[in-house]
């Protein structure tokens, strides 16, 4: 396995919930992990977090390795310098928007603390709204808050657990333009996980299909919705089992 | 109105509330997040105080706590007095006759905290004792001071089990529920009347705290 750069991961397990799962994705590269509810999706993602311990597996990233249970190695979720974005968002109650993204930047000294925090908003258009707790925003800022704050961790990998299921329509459009606009300033792997295959194929380089806890295929959205490698992963696409013709 | 009697009561309250506040919540905190083995067992037998006659708790107390006992003798060789009928034995009573009223508020209050929240802090960098000081202290407090206000009023009106473990010796273990029973075996009514009037409205007022901080709760969660 190349480790030289980006994130690697060999998850291995038969059960409690069975995983077989081999990937990796590069810098600079959004790789989206595509599967039915239930698939496991979100177990590899807080696999890599560090909140989830497999019985086998590796996990590494920008060279450093986090997991390896054949070696007893096993960084504590603290200690991964992780950026991620709950499905609920998960932001702190009691504390205000800019509360959330400080808690994120305890690396850095307590001086420079706030205006990073600042510059974070900033970035993902909240200025003016720093003071507000998360009940006092909408579904939207809060998820903004949720990036911002997962930003300001200065991670080496950032990860996503279905962002935008938790808003309507026309903010889930609006928040996935603001993201592919946020691309153009990381350079970090960035992994989806999603179960809308539209949103994979207009978000992500590369597209990872996961059923019962098992890659099934990685490939560029539109190889996978041209050649599926099988009709299980035709199916978990929705795609007919001889795939899409080409447009 | 017997003031030693009273100040007595609000002595031991306080003792009580010092020591399970920082044992309670440990204990609560394992309660709330740990899965082990046997742990319904473990919560039922610190639930025992809530249901068991206080004749029952202060008999196997005051067994525990008496000359004959290891700890009593241990006790009587390195302090020079009984742990029985003395303050001390009184308040080791009382805080394990407290600890299913200061313990269970506070688990509920820890298990009211959303697993991704403190999920969320660990992503942020913050170690353990950072999650709890920053993310546990502050959203589980109305149920840690639940615990506590009911465990203090609770110590103010404990009678059966003061009675049996410290008897009532003015100024030692005559507490103000032991002075109340007194004063009516003695047809002090006025008396009686006046520290009943007292332990009524302790009370009242920290059931009034305990449902208030239940309101917030369900608030910030709702």
């Amino acid at each position: 396995m190349d480790s030289t750069g980006g994130l690697h991961v060999q998850l291995h397990q038969t059960g409690p919930i069975p995983l077989d799962v081999r990937l990796s994705c590069g810098e600079r590269e959004m790789l989206a992990l595509v599967g039915v509810s239930g698939s496991g999706k979100t177990t590899i993602l807080r696999a890599i977090a560090g909140l989830y311990r497999p019985r086998k597996g590796l996990v590494i990233c920008g060279g450093e390795v986090w997991l390896d249970t054949e070696r007893g190695t096993d960084v504590r979720a603290y200690r991964r310098r992780v950026g991620l974005v709950f499905q609920s968002y998960a932001l702190f109650p009691h504390m205000t928007a800019l509360g959330n993204v400080v808690t994120a930047l305890m690396h850095r000294p307590a001086a420079e603390r706030e205006a990073r925090a600042r510059a974070f908003l900033a970035q993902v258009h909240l200025q003016g709204l720093e003071g507000r707790r998360p009940a006092e925003l909408s579904g939207g800022q809060q998820q903004r808050v949720a990036i911002a704050r997962a930003l300001a961790r200065e991670p080496v990998v950032l990860l996503l657990d279905e962002p935008f299921s938790a808003v309507d329509r026309p903010t889930r459009r609006h928040l996935r333009a603001e993201l592919t606009e946020l691309r153009q300033t990381v350079d970090i792997p960035i992994v989806l996980v999603t179960h809308d295959i539209d949103e994979a194929v207009q978000l992500a380089d590369r597209i990872c299909v996961i059923d019962k806890g098992e890659t099934l295929q990685i490939g560029r959205p539109a190889e996978l919705l041209q050649a599926p490698a099988n009709p299980r992963v035709a199916a978990v696409l929705d795609l007919p089992a001889e795939g899409r013709p080409p447009p | 109105m017997d003031w030693p009697a009273l100040a007595l009561s609000l002595r031991l309250g306080a003792f009580t509330v010092l020591v399970l506040l920082p044992t309670g919540i440990v204990v609560a905190r394992l309660l709330a997040y740990r899965q082990f083995r046997g742990k319904g067992y473990a919560e039922a037998f610190l639930a025992l105080p809530l249901v068991l006659p206080p004749t029952v708790l202060g008999y196997y107390l005051l067994q525990a706590f008496g000359v004959a006992s290891p700890l009593g003798q241990f006790w009587q060789a390195v302090f020079g007095h009984p742990l029985a009928f003395s303050f001390e034995g009184l308040l080791a009573a009382s805080i394990i006759v407290n600890i299913p009223f200061a313990v269970q508020p506070m688990q509920r209050g820890f298990e009211a905290i959303p697993a991704d929240i403190r999920e969320a802090g660990a992503c942020c960098g913050l170690s353990p004792w950072q999650v709890f000081w920053k993310i546990d202290l502050p959203l589980a407090w109305p149920g840690i001071v639940t615990g506590l206000v009911l465990a203090f009023a609770h110590t103010l009106g404990e009678f059966g089990v003061v009675l049996m473990v410290g008897g009532s010796i003015p100024g030692e273990t005559r507490t103000i529920a032991i002075s109340i029973y007194d004063r009516v075996q003695a047809f002090d009514d006025q008396a009686a009347g006046v520290m009943s009037a007292l332990l009524l409205a302790l009370a009242l007022f920290a059931l009034g705290i305990t449902y208030a901080l239940s309101r917030k709760v369900g608030r910030r969660h709702g």
